[in-house]
């Protein structure tokens, strides 16, 4: 098996041996990258700075200095993250061409890792979208099956690590959008709890439900990434001071004893069968690894998708009034200035976003905010409350990722709430700012195409979420090496 | 004062104070005011995508140390909103200020106005907010377009809102003299108007006395000066009160001063759909206030022009106008205080040296913000009175002294010495001199012992003219009186 389809961990190992160079990495992602089947993954995509980032590393090693946790790992993020020397367009006309003058907190952090960009992954617009076809950029095809999604919002990101054209890579979290996406390509994919990494450099777009997490074939390896992003930042008043603990050494844990809860809510309607099989298949995997599953009550499930949606465009809705033709971006010019902000944001914003500015600033008007922004945060309360109670009665909460695998191109985007029923098993984590994981699962007994197992743990407990994950994947018939396209 | 009509003026105000904070207010570029455009922003205060607000801690201090001079109530945890609106001069598109819960609350002002009986009036509110940018138009470099300047967006504000308790234009001015003086005092604003970092919007309207209800209010903006206030405030209610007095109705609007033509004039309806979708900012946690946080700020608290006045007036027994124009600015109490020092508790001297201060010193002050430039060193002063009292040189040498040290960094002491100019007060030695002027006048002395005592003068006279002016006139009289009788 060639180096890039094996794990951060390994490939690290590997690289501090010297049984490869970075060059010879880089070298090997940008020959995958240049295969048209892949295009459409990448926004920003520039050989050039990938390999001297490279070369740099080897530089650096060869000269015997200090080498970040991550040197010579081919990484690659999200656009939504801003980067000082690639342009950072989020997806949307409206930032075509934008330039950034500065890192993402996480952006610096795997520089200063020594970690390798391979490019800037495609996304639907701003964050918006389950399916990555809401892209300006044209849309992001799953590996498993060019005719079908890759989810989303991080399509990009899941695509990149499931077709292997990297080892890593950034996505953002805001109702789902790095589990879902991992979930219909068959990799890994963690959001962390609320406040672990630092948001400052993600172009916001729920500045309450972002968060920035990690994608990679296997646990270990999204674990690693994670590690070397999370941590306290002072530019950001929502990160938490928490010490960031060895998850990787958590991965190989054991997890005899460990009480499962499943929702009833999650196991209802709208379950595809072969998902519905696949978890049922899960759930008796982790019995077996001496885990008890027991159903719980999340009673708030169903109100998720109305509360997120409430929450999310109001917010949206604020975040996205920056982008206003004025200081950057697009500009529309119009008759007068009312009228260059109306051409700027109508040709800038594509429908998707659009529809949820809408959304957004109706719910924020006045007569309006008590009926919709303020009951949907009192909502949450009751959302976050389930998951209080059913964590005294269980260390983590199972389930399905999504509620179908990946689906063809067009098949959903007539019928936004179709969209947005989605994200229905992984918006609730999303309000109680859980840390939640999707892995491979299984593939399904009859598209073939994979399924993920979300499991969410309390907060700040990741360390649980990650050996959990690690000990199932083990024996998960979706593992990367055992349910490969690639394989 | 006008005289009083069937109507009533209502007046509420509503300030925008700059607070001095060394940076802004949620990033750390600089404050400084006056810099070549845009070169005192970053990706917070540009509003650049992904950028995040982080308070600046000097700002709440600043904040709630406004908040307890006025006597108000501090919350303990209160939220920052966001207020949205589209503007070119506001990067984010939204203002980061406080709505629902501001921190603070319930304070209150005691005005003194001209002409009225002093009386306290209510402030509503404060709230901890962020400065906008500036619009530039007719900028010669870019004719015919408006260009932005970010320097200010970002600067920390609070806006201190008055309950309607004011009746006039004096109660107005004296309000905004009485508060821009307290929030100079606590150095949290420099208390210039012309420059911004002091802002006034104005609320009026009238009602038939007697009654309750408030009329339609008129909000009057563009007031850069306590005159503009004091003329835009008569103005505006004399038409009010005519439009009232006429049965005419309008709606709610605001207005815009023109001091030049010397009326306010229609800018804008107050538009019905003026929503600012306000709603708590999920990038800032709730400001938590704690009491142990507050009692830091309020140890920190200044004496204030108040008691300052007060201590001036009832211990030290200088007259109310005195106490006024040496309190009117903290530098110039503390500039005073530190000549009070070198005598302390002496009223009869802290009243002379109130004079020299107002009649010389204050002349050639000048004022900038909370920076003051005497034209004198407090100790060249204290050293200078120091000689006067010592009775070394007369009241009349001592605006001499000052004319000639002021603006170096002369000891006048030295000065007196080298110019020959200290008094002569040593009696055996004066006497001597009257004594040789008696001799040799023989004439004149007869005539004033034979009752013509307009000659003691001619004595004077002389010995001034021997001395040089340098005799202490008082110590020579008694002498003379003594040698002649
Ligand atoms: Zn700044």
């Amino acid at each position: 098996m060639e180096l890039l389809d094996r794990s951060i961990v390994e490939v690290q190992a590997a690289l501090a041996r010297g049984e490869v160079s970075a060059r010879e990495l880089a070298e090997a992602t940008l020959a995958r990258c240049a295969d048209p089947a892949h295009a459409g993954v990448h926004l920003d995509h520039d050989p050039a700075r990938t390999l001297a980032m490279a070369a740099a590393v080897d530089d650096k090693r060869a000269r015997g200095e200090p080498l970040g946790p991550l040197a010579g790992v081919p990484i690659g993020l999200k656009d939504v993250l801003v980067t000082r020397d690639a342009r950072t367009t989020c997806g949307s006309r409206i930032l075509e061409g934008y330039r950034p003058p500065y890192d993402a907190t996480a952006v610096a952090r795997l520089r200063a890792a020594d970690a390798v960009f391979t490019g800037k992954l495609n996304m639907d617009e701003f964050a918006m979208g389950s399916s990555n076809e809401n892209s300006a950029y044209g849309p992001v095809k799953n590996p498993w099956d060019p005719s079908r999604v890759p989810g989303g919002s991080s399509g990009g990101s899941a695509a990149a690590v499931a077709a292997g054209l990297t080892l890593g890579t950034l996505g953002t979290d805001t109702g789902g959008s790095i589990r879902q996406p991992a979930a219909l390509c068959g990799v890994v994919g963690v959001k962390p709890t609320y406040g672990r990494v630092s948001r400052f450099g993600l172009v916001a777009f729920a500045s309450s439900l972002d968060q920035i997490g990690t994608f990679a074939r296997d646990v270990r390896g999204a674990a690693r990434l994670l590690e070397v992003v999370a941590g306290h930042d002072p530019r950001d008043s929502t990160s938490v001071v928490q010490p960031v603990p060895d998850w990787v050494s958590a991965c190989g844990k054991d997890v005899k004893g460990l009480r499962l809860g499943v929702p009833r809510e999650y196991l209802g309607e709208g379950l595809e069968p072969e998902v519905r099989a696949s978890i049922e298949q899960a759930l008796e995997l982790l019995r077996g690894l001496g885990c008890s599953v027991v159903p719980i009550d999340m009673p708030h499930t169903r109100y998720g998708v109305s509360t997120y949606y409430v929450i999310a465009t109001a917010e949206c809705s604020s975040n996205l009034a920056r982008f206003d033709g004025v200081r950057y971006g697009l500009r529309v010019a119009g008759k007068d200035l009312r009228a260059m902000y109306g051409a700027t944001r109508d040709a800038g914003f594509g429908p998707e976003v659009k529809r949820r500015i809408l959304l957004g600033t109706y719910v924020l008007s006045a007569g309006y905010y008590d009926a919709y922004y303020a009951k949907a945060m009192k909502v949450r309360t009751l959302i976050r409350r389930d998951f209080d109670r059913a964590f005294e009665q269980v260390d983590a909460i199972v389930g399905p990722t999504s509620p179908s695998v990946a689906w063809p191109f067009g098949q959903k985007t007539a019928d936004p709430l179709q969209m947005y029923l989605a994200d229905l098993f992984t918006l609730p984590a999303s309000l109680a700012g859980l840390p939640g994981i999707s892995v491979p699962a299984a593939k399904g007994a009859e598209s073939g195409l994979p399924v993920g197992l979300q499991i969410v743990t309390p907060a700040f407990d990741e360390a649980r979420m990650f050996t959990l994950a690690h000990a199932f994947e083990q024996v998960s018939p979706g593992r990367w090496d055992r349910a490969w396209p690639r394989a | 004062m006008t005289a009083p009509t069937a109507w009533e003026p209502i007046i509420g105000l509503e300030v925008h104070a700059q607070l001095l904070t060394r940076t802004k207010i949620f990033c750390g570029c600089a404050t400084s005011f006056g810099a070549e455009p845009n070169t005192h922003v970053c990706p917070v205060c540009l509003g650049l995508p992904g950028a995040l607000p982080v308070l600046n801690r000097s700002a709440a201090e600043m904040a709630v140390r406004t908040a307890l001079a006025l006597g108000c109530t501090v919350r303990a945890r209160s939220v920052f909103a966001r207020k949205s609106y589209f503007y070119p001069d506001l990067p984010k598109g939204y203002q980061i200020s406080q709505f629902d819960l501001p921190f603070s609350e319930h304070g209150h002002l005691d005005i003194e106005p001209e002409g009225g009986e002093p009386r306290r009036v209510g402030i509503t509110r404060i709230h901890l907010e962020e400065d906008a940018g500036k619009n530039l138009h007719g900028v010669a470099e870019v004719p015919g377009q408006s260009v932005i300047d970010l320097n200010r967006a970002g600067t920390p504000l609070v806006e201190i809102v008055g309950e309607p308790d004011l009746r006039g234009p004096e109660d107005a001015v004296a309000y905004l003299k009485k508060l821009r003086s307290i929030l100079v005092a606590l150095g949290v604003n420099d208390g210039n108007l012309e420059e911004g970092s002091f802002r006034c919007d104005v609320n009026v309207s009238v009602r038939r006395r007697g009654t309750e209800a408030f009329g339609t209010r008129v909000e009057i903006k563009n007031i850069n000066s306590f005159r503009h206030v004091q003329r835009g405030l008569a103005y505006e209610i004399a038409r009010l009160t005519d439009l009232a007095e006429r049965g005419e109705t309008f709606r709610q609007h605001t207005r815009q001063w023109d001091d030049e033509r010397g009326r306010t004039v229609f800018l804008r309806e107050k538009e019905g759909s003026d929503d600012y979708r306000y709603f708590p900012d999920p990038d800032l946690p709730a400001l938590v206030l704690d009491e142990a946080f507050v009692a830091a700020q309020r140890a920190q608290l200044p004496e204030l022009p108040d008691a300052r006045r007060h201590r001036l007036t009832s211990v030290l027994g200088l007259p109310t106008y005195d106490a006024d124009l040496l309190t009117s600015h903290p530098r110039i109490g503390d500039f005073f205080e530190e000549i009070l020092r070198s005598r302390p508790g002496d009223g009869a001297f802290a009243k002379r040296a109130a004079n020299f201060v107002m009649t010389e010193v204050l002349a050639g002050t000048t004022t900038h913000g909370l920076e003051v430039s005497f034209p004198i060193t407090s100790s060249q002063l204290v050293e200078l009175l120091g000689l006067v009292e010592a009775g070394t040189i007369s009241g009349k040498q001592a605006k001499d002294v000052y004319a000639a040290v002021q603006g170096t960094d002369r000891s006048p002491k030295s000065w007196v010495e080298s110019q020959g100019m200290a008094q002569v007060s040593d009696a055996s030695a004066l006497e001597t001199i009257c004594q040789g002027l008696i001799d040799q006048n023989p004439k004149q002395a007869s005539a004033y012992r034979a009752g013509k005592t307009n000659m003691l003068g001619f004595f004077v006279g002389g010995v001034m003219r021997e001395t040089k002016g340098s005799a202490n006139p008082v110590v020579v009289n008694e002498i003379l009186l003594r040698l002649l009788a």
